[in-house]
């Protein structure tokens, strides 16, 4: 296996405030590497970072064997770059934006035209093709977006919150797209806040306050030692279980998981003594049980660990 | 420089340009709606309603007044009969100036002496009150010129000779209309306003959607970029000037006296500041109305100083040095120049040297600018 991405040390600063934190980390050729954080984490700051846009305060970034800092040019040839929020014109139709995208990296002729019409056909723009992107639904506009990204077969693409504000049957077929992609060799970085969007990423890594706090396969990050053991507790009244558990001293960590709660303990010995102390509360509740923690529990140990 | 990436661009200026009717039909009509505004408003002050208070009434005095009507530039609206009715006509504006001629006016004319006429002028407009006063002054003293050779022929006595005979002649735009001096520089003012507000919206705009970004991690340069943005708008630069020398000769009767093909280069030269303070504009503002509001600090002093309305020579000293930083100046002397005297490369060159460096200055400067900013 090749590394498409090789990061060392990488850090931004903007005047005092330090957006990225000397971050290192490596991604595989054809993997779907996911980088997971809140807003304002660096997520962004990063990606820009790596494409060329924003030089880094220190550190270095290898994008297919070029450094970017010293052939940025090089490195925006043969990769593809989708921003987060809207990139299109309005005022354009879908065919024209395609063509636009064509031109600028200089696809011309039969094989250009070729090459278009797979893509509109790949992301089922085909139909759509006079109509002008301002009047595109959401999820369309982001399979335009991530058509013009592609046009010129990148080995490598970046996409930054891709399905932000997307319907969940639009942002699933966006994600069939990635992962064909990404079967067909092209290395794939991602950044969502989406967690459930994550468990498609081969490996991630979740950065807080610029700074990476963990990273691994989805199912190696449930496992990690520092997040201890996490509990499921049901009751039909978890904002009271909720009030009373917090408190307790052993309790690392606890929040509202969908109809249930999560608590997080330090280890399993914990499990009987908050068995106990939630009986004494006399609240309507299920004795906890351990189950395996969800990303959004890995996340929440991890960001708050210090 | 890759020329297919820059005529990407240029294409996609240019049907995103044409697709927004009402983006073309302003930039199309606002050019010629300023040239017919300024070349109507700006025509002199003729046919000043002036109201006559006439305590003489003579031949004497009706030939006075005859004298007034026929200059053109007095218009004998209002009869009064006191100084009252007098002042009550220009308070209330329904004239502009006042005429009063004594009751022994015509008598002191037969006994050799000078009379005193009053001419009363609404000077709230002074550069009106100033032309309708030469007039005036002009006219008396023709009046009795003629009013003495005519005694004097009267009374058979030699011909008193006039102290100096100034023939004044008008050279250039010799029936003095002043919408020949003001249709030329309605096309240089437009020039500024139209190529630097639209250099300034095309990068502003696609700063605020994202879309720059979306750009600068493509293979195009910055170079490719701009020469793509900005050839779609010399494009509409000269579709303006073209219109508006069209509107000129056939609607104003106002004729290129110069070389047309001067005027075009010219007006090349002078993209180079208009569309660089649009990017200049652009690198800084971060939002098109923060943008719209910045401009305004740069368009509104450089039309006040360039000359457009107010001479420069009569500018206060330090004033006029900092006209001299203002490209509009120097546009404006040369298409004045070219249009109206007919003149050419040599007597403007020092005019187009100047505004060509200040111009590339500007551009560079910009240019610049804008590639730091996207790093």
């Amino acid at each position: 296996m090749t590394t498409s991405l090789h990061v060392e040390s990488l850090t931004r600063r903007f005047g005092s405030f330090v957006a990225v934190d000397a971050i290192s980390f490596d991604i595989q050729a054809g993997e779907i590497w996911g980088f997971l954080g809140p807003n304002g984490s660096g997520k962004s700051t990063t990606i820009r970072m790596l494409c060329g846009v924003l030089a880094p305060s220190d550190g270095k970034a290898e994008v297919l064997g070029i450094d970017v800092a010293r052939d940025p040019e090089a490195v925006k040839l043969r990769i593809g770059y989708m921003s987060q929020g809207s990139t299109l014109w309005a005022d354009l139709t879908v065919i024209e934006h395609v063509r636009f995208y064509a031109g600028l990296y200089g696809m011309s002729g039969r094989e250009g035209e070729e090459r278009i019409a797979a893509w509109m056909q790949r992301t089922g723009l085909s139909e759509r093709h006079n109509q002008l992107a301002g009047v595109l639904p959401g999820g369309y506009r982001k399979r335009l977006a991530l058509a013009c990204t592609l046009l010129h077969a990148p080995q490598m693409i970046f996409l930054d919150e891709p399905t932000a504000g997307v319907d969940p049957v639009s942002r699933r077929e966006f994600w069939d797209i990635i992962v064909g992609l990404a079967d067909e060799g092209t290395t794939v970085m991602v950044t969502t806040h989406y967690l459930d969007e994550a468990e498609h990423c081969n490996r991630l890594a979740m950065i807080y306050n610029g700074k990476i706090v963990a990273s691994g396969t989805p199912e190696s990050l449930k496992h990690l030692p520092q997040i201890g053991t996490t509990v499921e507790i049901f009751s039909n009244d978890c904002v009271g279980v909720l009030e009373a558990i917090e408190t307790l001293p052993f309790v690392r960590g606890a929040g509202l998981y969908g109809s249930s709660l999560h608590v997080a303990l330090a280890s399993a010995a914990d499990i009987d003594r908050l068995g106990s102390a939630l009986a004494a509360t006399g609240l309507n509740a299920q004795p906890p049980h351990p189950v395996l923690p969800s990303l959004e529990d890995v996340f929440a140990s991890v960001a708050g660990s210090p | 420089m890759n020329w297919r990436r820059a005529w990407t661009i240029a294409r996609k200026e240019y049907t995103q340009f044409f697709r927004d009717k009402r983006t073309v039909a302003a930039t199309m009509l606002l050019p010629l709606i300023q040239v017919v505004l300024y070349g109507y408003l700006s025509s002199d002050v003729r046919y000043q309603p002036t109201v006559v208070w006439d305590l003489s009434r003579s031949a004497e005095s009706r030939h006075l007044i005859e004298a007034f009507t026929n200059s053109q530039y007095f218009s004998m609206k209002y009869r009064a009969q006191s100084m009252g009715g007098v002042v009550r006509r220009i308070a209330d504006g329904q004239a502009l100036a006042g005429i009063v001629i004594p009751p022994n006016y015509a008598s002191l004319l037969h006994q050799g002496k000078t009379p005193q006429v009053m001419v009363a002028v609404d000077a709230s407009d002074a550069t009106a009150a100033r032309t309708s006063l030469s007039v005036a002054q002009a006219i008396g003293a023709s009046v009795s010129v003629g009013i003495q050779r005519k005694a004097a022929i009267e009374r058979g006595i030699p011909i008193p000779k006039v102290g100096v005979d100034v023939r004044a002649r008008a050279w250039y735009n010799t029936a003095l209309r002043q919408e020949v001096f003001i249709v030329p520089g309605v096309l240089a003012l437009v020039m500024q306003f139209t190529m630097t507000f639209l250099s300034m919206s095309t990068i502003v705009r696609e700063r605020e959607l994202g879309t720059l970004e979306q750009l600068v991690v493509s293979p195009i340069r910055s170079s490719e970029l701009m020469l793509g943005k900005m050839l779609p708008l010399m494009t509409i630069g000269y579709i303006n000037v073209t219109a508006i020398l069209l509107m000129a000769v056939l609607w104003f009767g106002v004729p290129v006296a110069g070389s047309v093909l001067l005027l075009y280069f010219t007006v090349l030269v002078f993209f180079f500041t208009t569309l660089g303070t649009g990017i200049l504009v652009s690198t800084v503002a971060k939002t098109y109305i923060q943008a719209i509001q910045l401009i305004q600090f740069f368009l509104m002093p450089s039309m006040l100083l360039s000359g457009f309305i107010f001479p420069v020579d009569a500018m206060p000293v330090p004033l006029q040095a900092l006209s001299y930083l203002v490209p509009l100046t120097y546009f404006l002397v040369i298409v004045r120049g070219i249009i109206i005297k007919g003149i050419g490369v040599e007597y403007l060159w020092p005019q187009i040297t100047l505004l060509a460096a200040l111009g590339l200055g500007v551009f560079i400067f910009a240019v610049t600018r804008f590639q730091k900013r996207i790093d």
